[in-house]
């Protein structure tokens, strides 16, 4: 279904590939020749062929060729590592621009034009700066076909990262920064496209006509792009979050501070549950651990999810 | 210079002091039971963390869940990683052998303050106690990772400050075993055991010394700092507070980056005692040997950051740390050359003790010459926080620290116990041991290389093939590891009685009976001018 292997699809795969296999290089000529030397000896002295020991108590011209020869070995790996590294600091300044929104446990991207999309769509040929927020803890954006990884730090600014895709496709991308519960189920995908592709995706307003048609298609597009599913599932079972399934219109036990209170899942408290998550939570949950979207969803995109809600049965 | 002790005196094991039984251990200042109660207190905390070591490998061994939940998953990782940096490879080797051999080797009675050496064991054991209760009690098992990152570490909603100040206790003791060493190694040395007379194994706990000394205070202040965000929320590392995140990692990786040659340097020194040995000569470029230490230990110092390239410090800072890391490698090469150069022209006996050190420089040398990929800046964007990493460091504190270890008790056991082991058994044990290793953490630097983020609970299908060889040598690995442990506590019963010098030793230790007597000599040696230039 997506393309998985370890690709080399972007600007920096040569430079981060050719220093990777420089060091490999240089690190497996020394396991090789000083285990070999090793062996050799433990043969070529064992005690029943060769009983007298020979005391050799060092050598200087010895002790200077064996750190002079690694001294400029390092040189030469840390120069390689570098020049690989940092053009990974310079992005072009013609780059399209994405904000990129991490949280618990999903990344949302956010276009100029306010295109928002839980798959990073991407024009090949055309550089990338990727603008990191951090909502709640530690993430790190990392795209190993692109061989970049940034982490994303809450409060941070000018926190980015950039690239240039140069070949069709779909690669991983993985949170690398322990950041909890379903930390391993963060990722998404990035797909490169053909420009004139991209852009005929990037223009699309069907999106909007979408929502005026089919008001709950567009609200569970809403709740994928934000990651509510991460959390809450459709079919009943448990996650961090309680379940979606037939929540409109029932009665549910809340704990409201320290009271215990029965509360209907109607308009309003649907609203307060995302604005304000901490001040109703399910009997049973944990308090914390869902932040407030306030800002991030308009009254109008929570109109469209409470309409989705309304047919999860 | 004549070995002085009578044959006939009690020795530390049998001697009966103003308490019995128990209270005779625990309550004890010779530093020979001390480094026992060591020994014990650590092998029990590492029989559970290597529980859940193989609880975690046998979870991933398909996509999905196998046998635990995410939850699960996660506090199994964050406490395996606790009891083994915290309770296992930080004390190991300094405070098991560091306090049953170091006094002996230098010719002296104990250490300089016997007292406070019995005080860090029971920290030790405070410190030990203090974070099983976070285990045991409270709303949930700590899930952090053994990192303890900001903010997650404020925001989770489990038990994490005994577990903080559990670890804070623990520092404690480290910090006064290293004073002891110091002291120690400083004042009461046998007349004669001058500076460049000292076993190399004394010489790498000294380095280590000096780090317990500089840099476990900087991990003691940090978790001060998360308990009084976490209680009063004052705002240090919180960014909803004003606080910075990456400050917290600089803090803690001052510590924790030193602290991994706490537990590789006396690694080092056992295998520089034990190749000359079984090569029957002295070691090669012992002054070499020495320099390269106490260039470890200070360059140590100044790497920390090489864990933080990608979380965004300047590009200053970033070349820097990699230049610096690329450094410290080089005396670590230095040693390896020397350590091979000792087998040259040798007489080798092939005993399980050498069998441990040779394989202990093979991967030793996997886990260095790694760490160059980690260390680069290019290719450390690609494959931090992935399998890679996990794979280097256990190549280094287990493969390292951990085969040193083995090395050392099987090379030291006669003496401690004056019991020799089955050799037979010890050998399978080594065998078996070393191919499980090896199978384990191998297909994990393959795993990185193809994108595979660490501490992941569930992973995709293409990682699947690298997963199950990892688990599978899992269980090859526990197998040795059962085989070990089974033959060495049979063998203090039944073994044979070990003689003075089963191995042919040249250093102090081997001069004493063994088990040693209480105090180990009658009269003070002396050492003689021509005596022992290379111990």
């Amino acid at each position: 279904m997506y393309n998985t292997e370890v690709t080399q699809a972007s600007n920096f795969v040569e430079g981060v590939d050719f220093a990777f296999l420089l060091i490999l290089g240089i690190s497996f000529f020394f396991l090789i020749a000083l285990t070999a030397a090793m062996v050799f000896f433990i043969i070529k002295y064992n005690a029943k062929k060769h009983p007298k020991p020979k005391e050799i108590h060092g050598s200087n011209t010895l002790e200077i060729v064996w750190t002079v020869i690694p001294f400029l070995l390092t040189l030469l790996m840390f120069y390689y590592g570098w020049i690989g590294w940092s053009p990974m600091t310079k992005p072009p300044k013609d780059s399209m621009e994405v904000t990129v929104y991490g949280r618990m446990w999903n990344f949302l991207f956010e276009y100029e034009n306010g295109r928002k999309s839980d798959t990073l769509f991407l024009p090949k040929g055309q550089p990338v700066k990727l603008n990191l927020v951090a909502l709640d803890v530690l993430h790190s954006l990392y795209i190993p076909a692109f061989r970049v990884k940034q982490d994303m730090v809450p409060g941070k600014e000018d926190n980015f990262m950039w690239f240039e895709p140069q070949k069709e496709g779909t690669y991983e991308i993985f949170c690398a920064e322990y950041c909890g519960l379903q930390h391993s189920y963060m990722y998404s995908w990035a797909k490169v496209l053909e420009d004139s592709t991209f852009q005929s995706w990037y223009q699309d307003t069907t999106q909007v006509v979408a929502a005026i048609e089919s008001p709950t298609a567009a609200g569970k597009r809403i709740m994928q792009n934000i990651g509510c599913f991460a959390c809450h599932t459709l079919d009943g079972s448990k996650l961090v979050g309680p379940s979606f399934k037939g929540i409109y219109g029932t009665t549910r036990t809340v704990k409201t501070g320290r009271e215990k209170r029965e509360i209907v899942a109607d308009d309003a408290y649907i609203i307060n549950s995302i604005y304000d998550p901490a001040s109703d939570v399910v009997d049973g949950y944990s308090k914390g651990l869902m932040l407030s979207y306030e800002g991030q969803l308009s009254d109008e995109d929570i109109g469209l999810i409470i309409e989705y809600l309304k047919t999860v049965k | 210079m004549q070995t002085t002790n009578a044959n006939e005196e009690v020795n530390y094991l049998e001697y009966k002091g103003k308490y019995s039984g128990i209270w005779g251990w625990i309550f004890s200042t010779d530093h020979k039971r001390i480094g026992l109660l060591y020994l014990y207190s650590i092998a029990i905390m590492f029989v559970v963390g290597a529980f859940l070591g193989l609880a975690m490998k046998l979870e991933l061994i398909a996509p999905g869940k196998t046998i635990m939940n995410a939850a699960t998953y996660n506090a199994t990782f964050t406490v395996h990683g606790v009891i083994m940096i915290f309770m296992i490879v930080i004390p190991g080797l300094p405070a098991v052998f560091g306090n049953f051999l170091m006094p002996i080797m230098i010719g002296a009675k104990d250490v300089a303050f016997p007292k406070l050496n019995l005080l860090s064991w029971w920290l030790y054991v405070a410190g030990v106690l203090l974070i099983l209760t976070a285990l045991l009690f409270g709303p949930g098992v700590p899930d952090t990772g053994w990192t303890f990152y900001a903010p997650y570490s404020f925001k989770t909603g489990t038990n994490l400050l005994p577990a903080i100040f559990g670890a804070f206790v623990l520092g404690f003791s480290s910090i006064l075993t290293g004073l002891n060493f110091l002291v120690t190694i400083h004042r009461l040395r046998a007349p004669g055991m001058k500076w460049l007379k000292l076993p190399l194994f004394v010489w790498t706990l000294y380095g280590t010394a000096w780090i317990q000394l500089l840099a476990t205070p900087v991990v003691g202040i940090t978790l001060v700092l998360v308990s009084l965000e976490r209680v009063f929320g004052i705002g240090v590392f919180d960014p909803v507070l004003g606080g910075d995140p990456v400050l917290y990692q600089h803090l803690f990786w001052i510590y924790s980056h030193p602290a991994v040659y706490i537990m590789i340097l006396p690694a080092m020194g056992a295998i520089s005692e034990i190749i000359p040995t079984f090569a029957q000569k002295g070691i090669f470029g012992y002054k070499a040997l020495i320099i390269s230490t106490m260039a470890i230990a200070f360059v140590g110092y100044l790497v920390w950051g090489h864990h933080m390239y990608t979380a965004g410090m300047s590009g200053t800072a970033q070349y820097y740390f990699s230049l610096l890391t690329f450094f410290v490698a080089i005396p670590s090469a230095i040693k390896v050359f020397n350590w091979i150069s000792t087998m040259y022209k040798g007489s080798i006996k092939l005993d399980t003790p050498f069998y441990w050190a040779a394989s202990f420089i093979f991967v030793f040398m996997i886990g260095g010459l790694t760490g160059l990929v980690l260390g680069a800046l290019a290719t450390n964007i690609y494959v931090h926080d992935t399998a890679f990493v996990v794979a280097h460091f256990h190549f280094i504190v287990f493969g390292g620290v951990g085969f040193s270890f083995f090395g050392a008790i099987h090379y030291w056991y006669p003496k401690i116990f004056g019991k020799m082991y089955d050799k037979y058994w010890a050998n399978v044990g080594w065998i078996v041991f070393f191919i499980g290793f090896m199978t384990l953490y191998t297909p994990m630097f393959y795993l990185g290389m193809q994108g595979m983020p660490r501490r992941y609970y569930d992973y995709l299908e293409e990682f699947h093939g690298g997963n199950i060889l990892s688990t599978f040598g899992s269980w090859i690995m526990i197998t040795g590891l059962v085989i070990i442990i089974t033959n060495l506590i049979r063998s203090a019963r039944k073994g044979e009685k070990a003689g003075i010098n089963p191995w042919g030793g040249k250093t102090l230790e081997w001069r004493v009976p063994s088990p040693p007597p209480l105090e180990n000599w009658d009269e003070i040696p002396v050492i003689g001018e021509e005596e022992s230039k290379y111990f």
